[in-house]
């Protein structure tokens, strides 16, 4: 802006006339400018904590059993039809359990310490495995290794968001003396001086009443627990493994911030999965299984199946009812419809109902369709038929909007070589139309794809196992499982929810991306 | 194939001389008002068109030429509120008759507008369309046949002969107007109707749209609107000059332009107002 004007020497009052001129373009840049970065960083806040949530939930442990089959407990007689195998989910998790109890047999100590190793496995992991068995009944009396997912709560630990923890490397320790009660005496120079120091710190976060922080120590596959830790030596309640793996070794040492009871996890626990992992017999794998599961209790179990299905069924009746009633309403009223009193009352009532808000739609089909109708509750065609009277008047107002863009010169070129009316829309109005329509047919699902109020009120939200197979089945749709998942309270599902949004996210793209790819596919000039 | 319907068949390319205004008449319009809503664009003009000659509507622009002109196809139909009055006589059958169907009048009637406005589809598509509605073609081989006689009629086959499926609206200006006019021709009309048809075209194409609007007369009744003088002196045997509405004065182009009765029309034509 330094070129100022020098043609003509301007007035006074031209001249203040032009810098103010120069400052307002310069104001609304800036403030235009503004605006981008605000929406561009709220986008990627959203999309950092969304997509971090959820790349920890896109990866989970799972734990390989070397087990036999065992014919008398798999299949034992008069229960051996794949049928019976695959039911047979309490044979199959005894394997399981009866394989941790061999690895770690100082569960078998007490009832408490049995059930803390069998929340390893939940019941149902072992079904993928049940089935498979089923269908290839020849692996009966063989060894196979058996998969399965790590309970939710010891995923998370291994993944460090489930317990806060400080690791510290101990120092050598140089001798391990059995003591009567069961414990052991660690010692060895300077040992423990970096745990000291570490539970120092750690007291000063701590609440006053918090107590003692519990210290585990592991080496290789041994846990054991510690106290009366000074800087040369420790007792050591062993958890898991034997006592000789701590001679000179360095061990590492667990700070626990939070004691025992307050955990969802017990020490033992952490000892046990600890030595797995050093097994080598935990795997981090990518969790396809919020893909190809349905809903469950577990959250290491849980997947979008049955709610995918579920949205495509929806989606399905909502495009078959909202195009074709929308497109056609479109044309009429855009082409054919007289200009008068009653088509101007349509049009407004349809901008109307495209304002409405969407949970109205959703009382509406309650009382229509399943009441008075008599449909099916939590129905994907209930819930399509609701999304569509959503989705139709937005069809018609995008339609409209692509034909009235269609330039008249093509109307009277048609019509004046002879064309009906009806000809000149069907075979050059409605064509030059079409990217346009389709454009907002398919953002019009977009939003209905995403669309959760209404479904709750026609009972999609209810808890969905199995894949819905046809349209009059139980069935949910994403976003409401999303908000379900959201609803639970364990720890483990925070990061499961970010995942699903994450893929109704997917799904939303792919349907803006067809947008925009019909548009610069059928774009044209005319 | 190479007659208009409903004429006696003329197979020679001589240039017809223009008919007196007592000769064949195509077009018999009678009384003729025009209303958009309240207002009044056409008042009580009375005027034929005659067969196989070139008739020109000059006038001030607003002065409803274009109005005019779309009453004798029937277009106006498709303009909201628009209501037209009086008789148009086609072979003795009043076309504003509520039993005339406008479709098939506009077979019978084509029209080429003053901006080039040709289908975005081929340039084959583009003229087969008209035919292929009305059925005009038994098979493919004849509809290729009718379109290379619009194209060669039209003056543009030759240009376009290779490239029959590019897009027609991949042509320049000039070539798009007379795509426009072969599509009109194809649909073997009676009477052409032409709304300034050269105004957004440079002089050379404009030149070659007047050598063509020649050639066409030999077979058609052809109305053409135009703001040009020289154009109308140059294409037209009859001009019709329209001011505010009204036809002013009707007649020989000779006449109109050297010797007009009315002193508006001298005016005009003189380029003191308009
Ligand atoms: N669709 C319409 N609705 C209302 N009034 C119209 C409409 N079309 C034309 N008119 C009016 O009718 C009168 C004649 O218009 P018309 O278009 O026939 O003029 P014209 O002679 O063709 O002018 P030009 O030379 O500028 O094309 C004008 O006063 C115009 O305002
Ligand atoms: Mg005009």
């Amino acid at each position: 802006m330094t070129d100022t004007v020098r043609t003509s020497a301007p007035s006074a009052a031209a001249a203040r006339h032009l810098r103010r001129r120069r400052a307002r373009d310069g104001r609304f840049r800036y403030y235009g400018l503004t605006a981008i970065f605000v929406a561009l960083g709220a986008l990627a806040v959203l999309v950092l904590t969304i997509g971090t949530q959820a790349f920890s939930a896109a990866t989970y442990n799972v734990v390989r059993y070397e087990v036999t089959l065992d014919p008398a407990v798999i299949a034992p007689e008069g229960a051996n039809r794949p049928a019976d195998i695959s039911r047979n989910v309490e044979g199959f998790y005894g394997l399981v359990r009866d394989n941790l109890l061999k690895t770690f047999p100082e569960a078998e100590a007490d009832r408490v310490s049995r059930r803390e190793l069998s929340d390893f496995v939940t019941r149902l992991a072992v079904l993928p495995t049940a089935r498979l068995v089923a269908n290839n009944p020849e692996l009966v009396g063989s060894t196979i290794t058996l998969t399965a997912p790590l309970n939710d709560d010891l995923d998370l630990y291994l993944k460090g968001q489930g317990v806060r923890e400080r690791k510290i490397k101990a120092g050598a320790v140089s001798s391990v003396q059995g003591g009567q009660d069961g414990t052991f005496l660690l010692s060895g120079t300077g040992a423990f001086e970096a745990v000291v120091a570490g539970l120092a710190v750690a007291s000063v976060d701590r609440a006053e009443d918090a107590g003692q922080p519990d210290v585990l120590l592991t080496a290789g596959v041994s846990t054991g627990r510690l106290s009366d830790i000074d800087a040369g030596s420790a007792r050591m309640e062993l958890l898991t493994g034997r006592a000789q793996d701590f001679a000179q070794a360095r061990a590492t040492a667990r700070i626990i911030l939070s004691a025992e009871s307050e955990r969802t996890i017990s020490d033992r626990q952490i000892a046990w999965v600890l030595a797995l992992r050093e097994m080598g017999r935990v795997d981090r794998v990518p969790r396809w299984t919020l893909l190809t599961n349905s809903d469950s209790t577990y959250p290491e179990l849980a997947g979008g199946l049955a709610a995918i299905v579920g949205s495509l069924l929806t989606m399905l009746i909502t495009a078959l009812v909202a195009m074709p009633i929308g497109i056609l309403a479109a044309v009429y009223l855009e082409e054919f419809a007289p200009r008068n009193r009653l088509t101007e009352f349509i049009e407004v009532n349809i901008n109307n109902l495209a304002a409405v808000p969407s949970i109205v739609f959703g009382l509406l089909g309650a009382a229509l369709y399943i009441n008075f109708l008599g449909m099916p509750r939590s129905a994907p065609l209930v819930g399509g038929l609701v999304l569509a009277l959503m989705t139709f008047p937005v069809v018609i107002i995008a339609s409209r909007a692509a034909l009235k863009a269609v330039p008249p010169s093509v109307r009277s070129g048609a019509l004046a070589v002879g064309a009906s009316q009806m000809q000149t829309v069907f075979h050059h109005v409605v064509p030059l139309a079409a990217p346009g329509i389709l454009t907002g047919a398919i953002l019009g699902m977009a939003r209905a794809l995403g669309e959760t109020a209404p479904l709750l009120l026609i009972g999609m939200v209810a808890f969905v196992g199995d894949v819905p197979r046809s349209p009059a089945d139980e069935s949910t749709v994403m976003p409401v499982l999303i908000f379900s998942w959201s609803n639970n309270a364990e720890r483990a599902w925070e990061p499961l929810t970010s995942a699903m949004i994450i893929i109704l996210l997917a799904f939303l793209l792919v349907m803006n991306g067809l947008v925009v790819f019909l548009r610069r596919k059928y774009e044209r000039r005319w | 194939m190479d007659t208009t319907q409903g004429t006696p068949a003329m197979m020679d390319d001589t240039l017809t001389l223009p008919r007196s205004a007592d000769g064949a008449q195509r077009i018999d319009c009678r009384n003729i008002k025009v209303f958009y809503g309240q207002a009044q664009a056409i008042h009580d003009v009375s005027m034929s068109f005659p067969d196989r000659a070139v008739t020109a509507l000059i006038g001030p622009s607003g002065c409803g030429k274009s109005t005019f002109l779309r009453c004798l196809n029937r277009m106006n139909d498709t303009i909201e509120n628009c209501r037209v009055e009086g008789e148009i006589l086609m072979d003795g059958e009043n076309i504003n008759d509520e039993d005339v169907d406008p479709v098939l009048l506009r077979s019978r009637v084509g029209m080429v507008f003053q901006k080039p406005n040709p289908f975005p589809k081929s340039i084959y598509d583009n003229i087969a369309y008209g035919p292929r509605i009305h059925g005009l073609a038994n098979g493919r081989e004849d509809l290729d046949a009718i379109v290379e006689k619009s194209l060669r009629r039209a003056g543009l086959w030759e240009e376009v002969k290779d490239r029959l499926t590019a897009p027609g609206t991949s042509l320049s200006g000039g070539q798009q107007q007379r795509l426009c006019i072969a599509r009109a021709i194809a649909v073997q009309p009676e009477v052409i109707l032409m709304d300034e048809p050269c105004s957004a075209l440079d002089p050379i194409a404009t030149a070659r749209i007047e050598e063509l609007i020649d050639d066409l007369r030999s077979r058609y009744c052809i109305v053409i609107v135009t703001h040009s003088m020289q154009q109308a002196a140059r294409v037209s045997q009859r001009t019709a000059f329209f001011h505010l509405g009204n036809l002013v004065e009707l007649g020989d182009t000779n006449q109109i332009f050297t010797n007009p009765r009315e002193k508006r029309t001298e005016d005009y034509i003189t380029g003191r107002f308009g």
